[in-house]
């Protein structure tokens, strides 16, 4: 019971925290309830006993990923709610399209294969870094590598976009 | 689970918390009687005997000073920011194994708070966390000495935690483990079964990047007094700088505490089976514990009267160009070696 | 004809860095054995030099007369002012005729330079040992006849302090 009463608390942490992200029009404290957000995942994670995702949520999202975000807001001085543009509608109908799609997928899932999101998720639920890595080097090898592309990508554009005559 | 293993969490809890902030106030007074010595002098000597009731004096100092708010800061963040810090510096100690097991009402007890199986993850994630008080600290005081201390410290935890991290990595390839204990267990035995003697390189990188975590000399930039009066906190008063203060120091011991763990064998005293000892053996680890840790803390102070401060491209260049390329080397000097071993 | 100086090549010993960093760290260390320098004020005094220039005192003769004649030599060298002095005849048959009715000096003015004393044809004003006088008001701070000729019994034999260090307790 009393795990069930955390997972509400936390899940309900997540989704207003989530909320408040977008509503917020403050970059700072977006960022922070950002943070706030990921910490609630990852307490979902460990209900899942999923400790080694859990742990790299805060590592990796939380503990690297934002705080070089809170490093570029704080740079750019974002925090004038005026220099922002009020009406961006291009950037409002797709960002309205693409979740309406997710939450159409969504549904469409739930409807047609019930099973699946009730799945125990034994990649995972082991919590051991042996399934984990054995998974991502067979299973997912295709996306796992695409992935690191993706991210290789990322940095060469990095590094040309920061220097541009090496 | 039952009333008595309820029961022995929550003193072991109350244990381990109680042995942070201690360490943290042996460590306050230390730092300053160490100082002076190596400095000529005496240092704090007059409260209570040699001086050892100065930290108690120190904190009611602490507490009865006035508490500023400066005007123009950012007042929930501004507040937000010590508690941010502190709670992740107090948290870390848990999954920190400091004795090996007291057989006590016919069951085994493990000391250590939590025996997490990715425990030097969770050490790593709560310094990262560290972090933001530090950023929102430097951000949300208004100043610019704070901002700039707040984004050197960030930018320089960042690059080292890199280091630090793949020098870890290459203690967790020859243990297999993730598990605190599983690393100490590892290195049980002889003395040379300890990783300082295996990974000679990645203690090093380990060692110069737990420094530069814990914005100790040489690479305190962050509060650099010098050049930014005192880092990210220098709009901070009363109880809320002493709040960052605390947390410092137990960055610092937690920091000790993981170099032991990692390297020095933990709790192990070598050539000898604590377990066969019974209550005395787990009372001789601990005890051999501290006094690892305690060296590694007289280390801190004393690398800091030592060590003049980098510059900040030194720092950069040093974390960047020298540990990271130093600790993948390691990595994979260690990862051909396992591999060999284990095709023979 | 220039001179080439050769810069120095590190060798991959200095390269390491790291036996300059331990041949540092025995510095400190060999410093944290050294014997500690530090006075424990109250507890123990420091005695400073012969030729300090501390506290003034007027001097007296052993049967007990002043030996300042007041003629005033001393507040007139006196750099900052702040020697008063105001003569009178003196109450001895034999000896001066002249004598000091007032003699004060401004403590919180005096620069302790010392030229009072090199000005005296009496050798009757010196600078002593002394250099713990604090107190609370300016008032206090001026000092008069009576508390120089103090000051002359508590240093004529020019063992102020190490008086003071022997009648300490002994430190722990």
């Amino acid at each position: 019971m009393s795990l069930s009463f955390l997972f509400y608390l936390t899940a309900t942490i997540a989704v207003a925290s989530a909320i408040f992200v977008v509503l917020n029009r403050n970059a700072v404290y977006s960022a922070i309830l950002l943070v706030l957000c990921f910490f609630a995942l990852a307490v979902l994670y460990l209900l899942l006993e999923a400790y080694f995702l859990a742990v790299l949520e805060v590592f990796i999202y939380a503990g690297a990923i934002m705080v070089l975000f809170l490093f570029a807001i704080m740079l750019l001085n974002l925090g004038h709610e005026d220099a922002l543009p009020k009406f961006m509608y291009l950037q409002r109908a797709l960002s309205v399209l693409m979740v309406a799609l997710f939450f159409f997928g969504i549904i469409l899932i739930m409807l047609h294969e019930p099973g699946v999101l009730h799945q125990p998720g034994d990649t995972f639920s082991a919590g051991g870094i042996h399934v984990l890595g054995e998974a991502l080097f067979s299973k997912y090898l295709l996306p796992f590598e695409v992935a690191s592309l993706l991210l290789l990508v990322a940095l060469i554009g990095t590094v040309y976009l920061a220097k541009r005559k090496i | 689970m039952d009333f008595l293993s309820f029961f022995i969490i929550c003193v072991k809890v109350l244990l381990v918390f109680a042995g942070t902030l201690l360490a943290v106030l042996i460590m306050v007074y230390a730092e300053r009687r160490v100082s002076a010595f190596m400095q000529g002098r005496l240092g704090p000597n007059r409260v209570g005997p040699q001086g050892l009731l100065q930290p108690i004096a120190d904190g009611i100092k602490f507490l009865m000073k006035e508490d500023i708010i400066p005007d123009g800061v950012n007042k929930p963040i501004y507040l937000l920011a010590p508690v941010i810090m502190l709670i992740p510096a107090l948290m870390t100690f848990a999954v920190i194994p400091f004795g090996s097991t007291i057989t006590l009402f016919d069951r085994d007890i493990i000391l250590q708070v939590a025996d997490v199986n990715i425990g030097i993850l969770y050490i790593l994630a709560l310094t990262s966390i560290g972090v933001y008080g530090i950023v929102l600290a430097g951000w949300a005081s208004n100043s610019k000495y704070t901002l700039i201390g707040g984004l050197r410290s960030s930018a320089q935890l960042i690059s080292y935690e890199l280091a630090l991290g793949l020098s870890v990595v290459s203690i967790i390839l020859m243990s297999g483990s993730l598990r605190l204990n599983d690393i100490v267990a590892d290195q049980q035995g002889h003395l040379l079964s300890w990783y300082v003697f295996k990974q000679p390189l990645a203690f090093l990188i380990f060692l110069i990047a737990t420094y530069a975590e814990t914005n100790r000399l040489p690479f305190d930039l962050a509060e650099a007094e010098q050049e930014l009066v005192g880092g990210y906190h220098t709009e901070y008063s009363s109880m809320k700088f002493a709040m960052f203060f605390m947390s410092e120091y137990a960055n610092m011991i937690t920091a000790a505490a993981l170099t032991v763990t990692l390297f020095f064998g933990g709790w192990d005293v070598p050539l000898l089976d604590e377990k066969s000892l019974g209550i005395w053996g787990a009372m001789l680890s601990v005890a051999s514990f501290i006094l690892k840790m305690g060296f590694f803390l007289f280390l801190f102070i004393w690398i800091r009267w030592t060590f003049p401060r980098f510059r900040y491209d030194q720092l950069m260049k040093l974390g960047w160009k020298v540990l990271l390329p130093l600790s993948l080397i390691n990595i994979f000097i260690t990862g051909g070696y396992l591999t060999l071993a284990a095709l023979k | 004809m220039a001179t080439i100086i050769k810069s120095y090549e590190p060798t991959f010993w200095d390269k390491l860095y790291i036996p300059a960093l331990v041949k540092g760290l025995m510095v400190t260390i060999k410093h944290f054995f050294r014997r500690k320098v530090t006075i424990q004020y109250p507890d123990e005094y420091h005695i400073p030099p012969e030729g300090y220039r501390g506290l003034h005192r007027l001097n007296k003769f052993p049967e007990g007369r002043i030996k300042c004649v007041a003629c005033e030599m001393c507040s007139a060298a006196c750099p900052a002012d702040c020697i008063h002095i105001i003569p009178g005849p003196s109450p001895w048959d034999e000896g001066n005729e002249r004598y000091p009715v007032r003699f004060d000096i401004d403590l919180l003015r005096c620069i302790f330079c010392g030229f009072c004393e090199m000005a005296c044809p009496e050798e009757a004003i010196e600078l002593t040992e002394i250099y713990d006088f604090s107190d609370y008001t300016r008032e206090d701070l001026i000092i008069d006849k009576d508390g120089l000729l103090e000051v002359f019994e508590l240093t004529k034999d020019q063992k102020y302090y190490s008086r003071k260090n022997d009648s300490q307790e002994p430190q722990k």
